[in-house]
């Protein structure tokens, strides 16, 4: 026999399975764990993998381990650190191949990039690290809401504890359980099972059947005043616990109305209109003073603000379209995504029916402003990207939804100036074919020019979706401090050099998610009742059912459906289906419970208040 | 009511009863080793796993409630063998040298291991070696790193009831372990030292530091008179780990026990407890009619656990503090002054022993403001499980022995100073006496039981308020570390006035102390003893700390009058003499 057709041993099979299985569980690895044990592990995964045949990967990987150990076991000699630091350097250096260069190099990267962690290690046999919030999910939350509490809840059919469960720390369920980027899931430990739990989907069926909408009594007034400026999700979040803090909360927004980039930057189909007034409605009965159609530094001064309140939370988002600064770009139908969508919101949608529309970006509002093109009757969308479909940063879903809508990603091309027509009307863009190259520092590969020709794209409208800026320059005469347009506030929301202001959410972070204005509106919220010389807790005393003793065997994770693509495309009606009952079932069981198994119990898996 | 079978056994029990205990409802006794009823019911240790039908996996007994219809099993072939491989696994990372471990005969782990009759073990002895391994051991707290079987109590207990949060696992992976929290060394900690860690300790990972060298060599110096103190709570407990039944464990039995170890002179801690009422009954009457309470009140300060917290964590409110010395040092103080100049000899000569139930009292005497002129008041502190090791290593035995009184003249004493080692017991014995220091006359040695606190060292405090010939005077009692700054915070943002808040670092008072004999069975025992204590006050023919004859002779031959500048001299202190680490002068 010359030849055989080779078919995997089963060994192999296994280690297949269990490289798969490692591969999740590394992905899911929870924050605060001793980064040298860790890099002593993964280097020891590595010298697995070595095939012995070369001096530094052989020996050299095998002496790292040695000398990391010492480190940790608190026996090293002085200077073991740069003896690890040099060794790995060489074995880099000097590896026939990249499973012992690339195996130096991460050692390389952690005594660089951790090493005063090594030092505490060897010279105090301690850890700079240690496990802070011991439930995954609760930490990956950046309003830390009681998730295993909730999904618990749905899954024994409390839909209404379930909400105000949530209501406790975020008082946007319903906007979140639609549109929230959920970083919840990310290291969720269900992962070292088999995927994560849908948390947003579990949040979104405990939203579609609550009915109880009654916001829980208030504190006793304080008599304290407390101004907002700017009606979005963190504006409104630090609105609510004011009120039921007992202060008296009056909300600035310039706009009609309430909602911010809620309401006017993301279109309808992905959050409808009533689901977020659902959660104005719970928050303004909460008792919140409303001025909509208030324009600071027009209507009204930043001094006044503060002189007639006794505190100030500035939360005004990040509106402002960014401009490329590409030749022709003031030419006729060019617009800002944030532009486009705004009018949409404000109902004042233009009619692409017939038109060829370009978008530019990659992010999620790129996509928003794709799939709304599309509604709005675009005869082609076309997205232009200067990277590869991989490197976008919007949501995966959100790219595939995009797609099967009907719209065109070309990636690889970056944008080169816009033609305009005879009467200044846009014509068509043009752009420079890229090519992917080096990893940059931001370890992601960056494109450059390829050598092409440039590209002419023709069209009728091009909408730039390439980030958004800050209005400041108001805030910035009143006071407040910025920062590259941002305005600056230390981590409890207060802004230095301030008598009384606090400022949060996408003014302070740049356009950043829902999730994370909430959590600002709620850290503002706290600190500022603790400057107005209160303590006041916010809880819920919603009973969470106890954990089943077993957990489920493996299981597939339940998505969500999304309407037929070509149907949805031609109207603003939501486009994803909730679950299920009998899917939210399975999915509420999937939960591992950590805040009951593992270290949730012993430090406790649950903040009851805040 | 749930209805559940255990090993076939049908019971009844309440709705979210544990399995564990609804194991022992049926007569069932489930092993286990970190479970700590309603302080550490964590499953970390996974001893007390059991097979449940229906179940994928073993199932903690002591997390976990049990269901109706739960069919429990808890000695079957599977939880059987996972039970001991889990004890083997804690063996392995355990110094089992039990001949050198004094908790050996008293050691959860080890009964559990011989129990299961573990004779040896398949996995490889995994100790932690060089400096990792190491302890201060000149603190009077020492902890060996090997012993630890992570069963967390000792973090449990100090976040939990003491609120001082000195423990936690420190690293993670392979090499986690308990250690100081926040990657602090205990010598620069905050710990109050009042040693809750050390009796809710399962194996001898946690101990006081071993001084009964020092007193066996101070007896046997030929140059020396020993002079011992043996605090209140001591006479409830110590009878508890030699075996002695309640009645034979009397406080006379031990005073002869203690001159068969060999001290020259045997006394009673709670003669110095009716000294420290006279002072700082007197101080507080004088700060009270002077306004000086109106804002805050003053604290007691004879609980050195808790001077240690509040210095710690309120360094401001030192000044609150009561300047009266506690009764170890004002015995120290009169025994170096008062006693060696009626011995005529040189105070040099006397050396001082305390047999206290508490671990902070070896921090105490070693302060460098508790001394006078006579030099330091307390020469050495021991607790009360180092008594009961000198009386093992001597082979005494106590139940044999004949009852023998105290020596004179620091001898009598009276039930209000007895019951300084129960919560509530210093405020009582301070009131009995300040109703006479203001009406001139006795009231019902009952009056003020109302102050008794909760020995059990439940969330909160207790408080009273008293007409004093009308004075009116709002009291509060509290044990347990956590209590103490609930109660301080809440003094602190006005919600509630008090004018002398009594303070003890243990649950229960000195009765439950972290220098009291470790239940092997996991019992917490300061409310039996703290009974113990008041039966033996409504027992004594004094109950007013003011009519102890020794007493009144003493400020008749040296003191003058409470306050008077001897008293100051020999039996307050400076507060602000000394600073716990980390904490600037104030």
């Amino acid at each position: 026999m010359r030849l055989s057709i080779e078919t995997p041993d089963r060994a192999q099979q296994v280690v297949q399975e269990l490289c798969r299985d490692m591969g999740h569980r590394v992905a899911a690895n929870p924050p605060g764990l001793c980064p040298v044990d860790l890099a002593l592990n993964f280097l020891r995964l590595c010298h697995a993998q070595t095939c012995g045949k070369c001096v530094p990967c052989r020996i050299g990987l095998s002496q790292l381990e040695t000398l990391i150990e010492s480190v940790l076991d608190q026996t090293a000699d002085e200077g073991t650190i740069d003896l690890i630091e040099s060794t790995a350097a060489a074995i880099a250096d000097s590896a026939d191949c990249a499973i012992g260069y690339e195996a130096a190099a991460m050692v390389l990267q952690g005594v660089r990039g951790f090493r005063e962690d090594y030092e505490l290690h060897a010279r105090e046999g301690r850890c700079i690290c240690s496990l802070k919030q011991p439930v995954p999910c609760v930490t990956g939350c950046p309003a830390h809401v009681d998730i295993p509490g909730y999904v618990a809840l749905v899954r024994d059919g409390r839909f209404d504890d379930a909400v105000n469960l949530v209501r406790k720390d975020n008082p946007f369920p319903y906007s979140c359980a639609y549109v929230c980027e959920h970083p919840c899931e990310h290291q969720c430990r269900r992962r070292l099972v088999d995927d994560a739990v849908n948390i947003c989907g579990l949040k979104r069926f405990a939203v579609d059947h609550c009915k109880d909408e009654t916001p829980p009594p208030a504190a006793a007034a304080t008599g304290k005043r407390v101004a907002v400026v700017g009606g979005g999700p963190s504006g409104l979040t630090a609105a609510y616990y004011l009120a039921e803090m007992g202060h008296s909360v009056t909300v600035f927004e310039q706009r009609d109305r309430l909602g911010g980039m809620l309401r006017y930057g993301i279109p309808d189909y992905r959050l409808p209109p009533e689901v977020l007034d659902r959660d104005i409605n719970y928050i303004l009965a909460a008792g919140v003073e409303i001025k909509t159609g208030v324009r600071i530094g027009a209507d009204i001064q930043v001094e006044d603000l503060r002189r007639d309140y006794d505190a100030l939370y500035v939360a005004i988002g990040a509106h402002a379209n960014k401009k490329l600064g590409l030749p022709g770009e003031d030419s006729a139908n060019v617009l800002s995504a944030v532009e486009l969508l705004r009018n949409c919101g404000e109902g004042h949608a233009p009619d692409f029916t017939g038109k060829r529309v370009v978008i530019i970006g990659g992010g999620n509002v790129s996509m928003d402003a794709t799939r709304t093109s599309i509604r709005l009757g675009a005869s082609s969308v076309t997205c232009v990207y200067r990277r590869r479909i991989d490197d976008m940063t919007a949501l995966p879903e959100e790219i595939s939804d995009a797609l099967a809508e009907g719209c065109q990603i070309l990636p690889m091309q970056a944008p080169a100036r816009i033609e305009a027509d005879d009467d200044g009307k846009v014509a068509a863009l043009w752009t420079r074919p890229q090519i992917i190259g080096n990893y940059g520092r931001d370890g992601r590969p960056g494109p450059r020019d390829a050598a092409e020709r440039e590209f002419r794209i023709e069209c009728d409208y091009i909408i730039i979706a390439i980030g958004q800026r800050i209005e400041s320059d108001q805030f910035e005469k009143g006071g407040i401090e910025t920062s590259r347009g941002a305005l600056k506030a230390d981590l409890s929301g207060y802004v230095p050099g301030t008598p009384n202001v606090f400022a949060g959410g996408d003014a302070v972070t740049g356009p950043a998610t829902v999730i994370r204005a909430v959590a600002a509106g709620k850290v503002g919220a706290a600190n500022i009742d603790g400057f107005l010389g209160y303590s006041h807790t916010i809880r819920c005393d919603v009973q969470i059912p106890p954990a089943k003793l077993s957990n489920t065997p493996p299981c597939g994770r339940i998505q969500l459906k999304s309407r037929n693509p070509l149907e949805a495309r031609q109207d603003f009606a939501l486009a994803s289906c909730g679950m299920t009952e009998e899917e939210a079932v399975q999915e509420a069981g999937r939960c591992l419970r950590c805040d009951h198994f593992g270290y949730g119990i012993f430090k406790g898996g649950r903040t009851t208040q805040w | 009511m749930v209805n559940v079978s255990v090993n076939g056994k049908a019971v009844c029990v309440p709705e979210h009863t544990t399995i564990l205990e609804a194991a022992m409802a049926a007569g069932v006794e489930i092993p286990h080793l970190c479970y700590l009823k309603d302080l550490n019911e964590i499953g970390a240790c996974r001893v007390c796993c059991v097979e449940i039908e229906g179940e994928r996996n073993l199932v903690p007994s002591c997390n976990n409630p049990v269901f109706e219809g739960m069919v429990i099993h808890t000695n079957t072939d599977r939880v059987r063998r996972t039970r001991r491989i889990n004890v083997e696994l804690v063996l392995s990372q355990h110094d089992c040298h039990c001949a050198t471990c004094l908790r050996s005969g008293n050691c959860h782990l080890q009964s559990i291991a011989n129990d299961l009759g573990i004779l040896e073990n398949p996995y490889p002895r995994d100790l932690v070696t060089g400096q990792r391994a190491l302890w201060p051991r000149d603190f009077p707290l020492y902890r060996d790193t090997n012993k630890c079987i992570k069963c967390m109590r000792c973090i449990q207990v100090c976040d939990k009831i003491q609120g001082v949060n000195v423990w936690d696992l420190s690293g993670t992976g392979s090499r986690t372990r308990v250690d100081v929290s926040h990657n602090r060394r205990i010598k620069e900690s905050d710990c109050a030292l009042c040693g809750q860690c050390i009796t809710h300790c399962p194996v001898g990972a946690l101990r006081e530091r071993n001084d009964t060298e020092k007193a066996f060599d101070a007896i046997a110096d030929p140059n020396r008179i020993t002079v011992v103190q043996v605090a209140p709570a001591v006479r409830a407990a110590w009878g508890e780990s030699l075996g002695l039944p309640p009645e034979k464990a009397t406080v006379n039995r031990m005073a002869a026990a203690l001159r068969a170890l060999g001290f020259d002179y045997v006394f009673d801690t709670s003669f110095s407890a009716d000294l420290t009422i006279m002072e700082e009954g007197t101080e507080f009457l004088r700060r009270y009619q002077a306004g000086d309470t109106q804002y805050m009140p003053m604290f007691t300060s004879c609980c050195p656990g808790w001077v240690r917290y509040l210095k710690s964590h309120y360094p401001d409110l030192a000044g609150r503090l009561s300047t009266a010395k506690s009764p170890q040092q004002m015995f120290g103080a009169v025994t170096k002054n008062y006693f060696a100049k009626k011995l005529g000899v040189a105070p040099e000569k006397l050396y001082c022993v305390s047999i206290m139930p508490c671990v902070a009292k070896k921090s105490e005497c070693a302060l460098p403001t508790m001394h006078t002129a006579a030099g330091q008041d307390v020469d050495l502190s021991l607790t009360t499980r180092e008594l009961v090791r000198m009386i093992r290593a001597e082979r005494l035995h106590p139940e044999t022995m004949a009852e023998e009184a105290f020596d004179s003249p620091m001898g009598p004493y009276s039930g209000a100073g007895v019951i300084f080692g129960a919560t509530g017991g210093v405020m009582e014995a301070a009131l009995r006496s300040a109703y006479y220091l203001v009406k001139g006359e006795n009231p019902p040695p009952e009056a003020f039981c109302a102050v008794r606190g909760d020995a059990k060292g439940a969330e909160g405090w207790t408080e009273a308020a008293f007409d004093l010939d009308g004075s009116h005077i709002k009291a509060a009692v509290v044990s347990g570390l956590a209590n103490a700054g609930k109660l301080i915070e809440a003094v602190r943002s006005g919600r509630v006035h008090y004018d002398f808040v009594e303070i003890m670092a243990c649950p229960g008072g000195c009765v439950g102390g972290g220098g009291q004999p470790q239940s092997k069975d996991d019992e917490e025992r300061a409310d039996v003893r703290g009974k113990v204590l008041y039966t033996l006050d409504k027992g004594s023919a004094l109950r007013f700390s003011h009519e102890n004859p020794a007493i009144q002779a003493l400020y008749r031959e040296a003191l003058g009058a409470p306050g008077s500048e001897t008293a100051e001299a020999w039996l307050h202190t400076d507060h602000f003499g000394w600073n716990m680490p980390g904490v600037s002068a104030q």
